[in-house]
């Protein structure tokens, strides 16, 4: 199986251990991720004002390139996959940005929100399915207490990303029951840890993944998971090595036995 | 720009409806930068049904909202503060030398593992 991969631009850069982990992963598991040609950045936030056109373009290429390719479109950072997802669903069902986007692209056929858009955790539970994951791991992570760290971007708003319950998510809980790990369920774990304001008021972020770091740890988790390089930056700073933060990929291409053949 | 404009322009910007607004408090209740904020997230909502949008576009409260959604996804009337939050930004962004991120400030505030992310969001957020 092939999917159209929108990587973004910080796992090119900063993040290219989420992306790398993922795509052995994804071998090892029997599927593609073919990278869209020529991709932009998605603006790293979504353009919430109903008359932004212009800087939902980059997502709209992104979109349309899956489509013309027949192919469902996976993301990885829970940024790019927030922008794309919640783009697309502007392109299928609001009339005006669908209209005045298509006025800019002049596709050969107009984009209406065909694509679809699946984050990688997505793959693994609805295409991939979680037991059959758990059949192809080689080296079960038993005995770590892990805590999921949701954060916003894959959750809210549930109506849009339909990711999985945005108040009481099970989803990352399930993944690492799938790779032979204890998932720990804490309070903070779909609480905000500051997006981009930890840019230029650093003490409101790092108040904020205080709050976050004692949660997970109060209740046991020994680490914590993230798809999010932003969150995984925050959070971070406030642990100062307490509890590592790392991408949930890099603990799956270690449960699959990818771990060491993986460069970037 | 007179304030009846700027009233129908945050409407307009933010596609919001702030009379279905109930005031029962969630969307203040639920947000993460709420002591940071000096016109909280339901106030903003009523600074809008009043017509007082200079206050709004002078307030701390731009520059603290995270755009988590905690407050658009749990709120009971799905009025959106976040989204007139966003509206009275970009009123103050949109206007020629109005910016709360200047590129000149960023070496300063770089490290080395500051993510790309963060400088392409704050960006989007924070200026045209």
């Amino acid at each position: 199986m092939k999917y159209s991969y929108y990587p973004g631009c910080t796992l090119k850069n900063k993040a290219k251990d989420l992306d790398a982990y993922a795509r052995a992963s994804a071998k090892a598991l029997g599927f593609e991720l073919e990278e869209i040609e020529d991709w932009q950045c998605c603006g790293g936030v979504y353009p919430l004002g109903t008359d932004e056109i212009a800087s939902k373009l980059s997502s709209v290429r992104t979109l349309n390139a899956a489509k013309e390719k027949g192919q469902d479109l996976v993301t990885l950072c829970s940024a790019c996959h927030h922008v794309v997802k919640r783009v697309n669903d502007d392109m299928k069902n609001v009339e005006d940005i669908r209209t005045r986007a298509n006025n800019y692209m002049q596709l050969e056929e107009p984009y209406a929100g065909e694509t679809e858009v699946l984050h990688f955790l997505e793959v693994l539970r609805d295409r991939v399915g979680f037991d059959k994951l758990k059949e192809k791991v080689v080296n079960p992570l038993k005995g770590k207490k892990i805590g999921a760290y949701y954060g916003c971007l894959l959750l809210r708003p549930g109506k849009v990303l339909g990711f999985d319950n945005p108040e009481n998510p099970t989803i990352i809980e399930d993944f690492i029951r799938a790779i032979g790990a204890t998932p720990v369920v804490y309070p903070y774990r779909n609480e905000c840890c500051g997006g981009y304001i930890s840019l230029k008021e650093k003490e409101m972020a790092k108040n904020m993944c205080d709050k976050i770091i004692d949660s997970a740890e109060g209740f046991g988790a020994e680490m914590l998971i993230t798809a999010c390089p932003l969150c995984m930056y925050n959070l971070n700073k406030s642990t100062e090595g307490k509890i590592p933060v790392v991408y949930f990929t890099e603990l799956l291409a270690e449960a699959l036995g990818v771990k060491e053949e993986v460069e970037f | 720009m007179s304030h009846v404009n700027k009233v129908d322009q945050i409407k307009e910007i933010s596609g919001v409806n702030p009379l279905k607004c109930m005031k029962c408090g969630k969307c203040s209740a639920s947000c993460p930068s709420f002591n940071e904020m000096d016109i909280k997230p339901h106030q903003f909502v009523s600074y809008v049904q009043n017509g007082d949008v200079e206050s709004l576009v002078k307030s701390k409260s731009l520059w603290k909202c995270l755009s988590c959604f905690a407050c658009l996804e749990r709120c009971p009337r799905d009025v959106k503060p976040a989204k007139l939050i966003d509206a009275a930004r970009q009123i103050v962004v949109r206007e020629k030398g109005a910016t709360y991120l200047s590129p000149d400030e960023v070496p300063e505030l770089l490290d080395e593992e500051l993510p790309q992310q963060l400088l392409v969001s704050a960006f989007r957020r924070y200026r045209r």
